[in-house]
């Protein structure tokens, strides 16, 4: 197995969101701009490849018939470590991300890699299938926030782009998401249909 | 006047602040699920049943243990274990009193624990501070089992269009997820129209 393989297939061919399909929520609700979406991609990717770890560590001792549970609690365990920390060094990001860390607990990206990659995988295999998956979710995470805050927020990185245009609202709120997605799964499908012609 | 308090709690929590549509919980089943209508009601109704139990478990967990032991930090991972335990205990209950319901519910029973909606109106009852407030378990119970109504709602009309959209001609690339996406968006802009409204 190649190392860069396994980050390249986590950012385009086993894309996590476009191509795989799960984790929307997270996605979708914090997209609303640039630094929210980056704050998620770096406490999720963290606790991504801390779980990944230790549940690779761990793959010989695990019961097969009690692993999920175990699986969770390693997962919500890093979780708190991630919402503890922000809550004390970023208390404005914890604000802004909100109910979403705790949330991370339920994130399918995590339990999923934990259950399909890392419980069969080495160690050193698991930690990079961590961070791949991690920029796959990241840079659509990254996407979808570039476009939401353009139009919805007429901001990008927190500057105003053009100063006294009315941005649209909606694209912020939870339709914006929905649509923004709609249209990168489309260009997805029509990218990969196009390969296949 | 609590009356009052609990009725509003409830249509916020169903139509103003619809989970699925509003605040974006919950989408994966709202997904996975919507493809015929007979499994979305079978879907709905356990959910229904798990975040009003769930909602009241965990608000009892956190008031008298979390916090007389001063260990709040670790509600997370304590609501997650709830909810895992609970989806399982209901799942054997079904299995014996009712077979058929069992049957036709099977699958997505066990999914209702990664349901980040469930877990979120854990987290929800306790960020809108109904642990101190008068009443605080009915609250958090009726907090729990409007959202899992609003869920219903948005997963019967979304298994409703989906079904009829099987006949409709879509271009190539729109099928599946973004057709599906383009259809939420729109219902979330019809369910915008509710945050009008004054109780």
């Amino acid at each position: 197995m190649n190392l860069l393989r396994l980050i390249t297939d986590g950012i385009w061919k086993k894309n996590p969101i476009l191509v795989i399909g799960i984790g929307m929520c997270p996605t979708l609700a914090v997209s609303t701009s640039i630094s929210n979406a980056l704050w998620m991609t770096l406490a999720a990717t963290f606790v991504l490849i801390m779980s990944n770890i230790l549940v690779s560590m761990i793959k010989g001792i695990v019961p097969s018939h009690i692993r999920i549970p175990i699986f969770i609690t390693i997962i919500a365990t890093f979780v708190i470590v991630v919402e503890l920390t922000l809550k004390a060094f970023q208390p404005d990001v914890d604000k802004a991300l909100g109910i979403f860390i705790p949330l991370i607990v339920v994130n399918c990206i995590i339990l999923g890699r934990a259950e399909d990659f890392a419980s069969k995988n080495s160690v050193l295999y698991s930690a990079i299938d961590g961070i791949g998956m991690g920029l796959g979710f990241g840079l659509t995470l990254t996407v979808l926030a570039f476009f939401r805050e353009i139009l919805g927020a007429n901001k990008l990185l927190g500057y105003t782009l053009i100063p006294g245009m009315e941005p649209s609202l909606v694209m912020i709120m939870a339709p914006g998401a929905f649509f923004t997605l709609a249209f990168m799964l489309w260009g997805m499908n029509a990218i990969k249909s196009r390969g296949k012609r | 006047m609590e009356i009052k308090i609990l009725f509003t709690i409830l249509l916020s929590t169903i139509l103003i602040n619809n989970y699925v549509l509003s605040q974006i919980l919950g989408l994966c089943p709202f997904l996975g699920v919507s493809k015929k209508l007979d499994s979305a009601v079978g879907m709905g109704l356990a959910v229904i049943f798990v975040m009003t139990l769930a909602s009241f478990f965990t608000f009892l967990i956190y008031k008298f243990f979390l916090i007389p032991y001063d260990i709040t930090y670790l509600r997370t991972i304590a609501f997650i274990l709830v909810i895992a335990g609970l989806v399982q205990l209901v799942e054997m209950v079904i299995e014996k009193v009712s077979p058929a319901l069992y049957q036709s519910l099977g699958i997505f029973l066990p999914l209702i624990t990664t349901n980040c909606a469930v877990l979120g109106v854990a987290v929800l009852n306790i960020n809108s501070g109904f642990v101190d407030a008068n009443l605080g378990l009915l609250k958090s119970v009726v907090q729990g089992f409007g959202a899992g109504v609003g869920f219903t709602l948005a997963l019967l009309l979304m298994a409703g269009i989906r079904e009829r959209l099987e006949m409709a001609d879509i271009p190539e690339n729109l099928k599946g997820l973004p057709i599906t996406f383009i259809i939420a968006g729109l219902m979330a802009i019809a369910f915008l129209g509710f945050s009008g409204m004054k109780i």
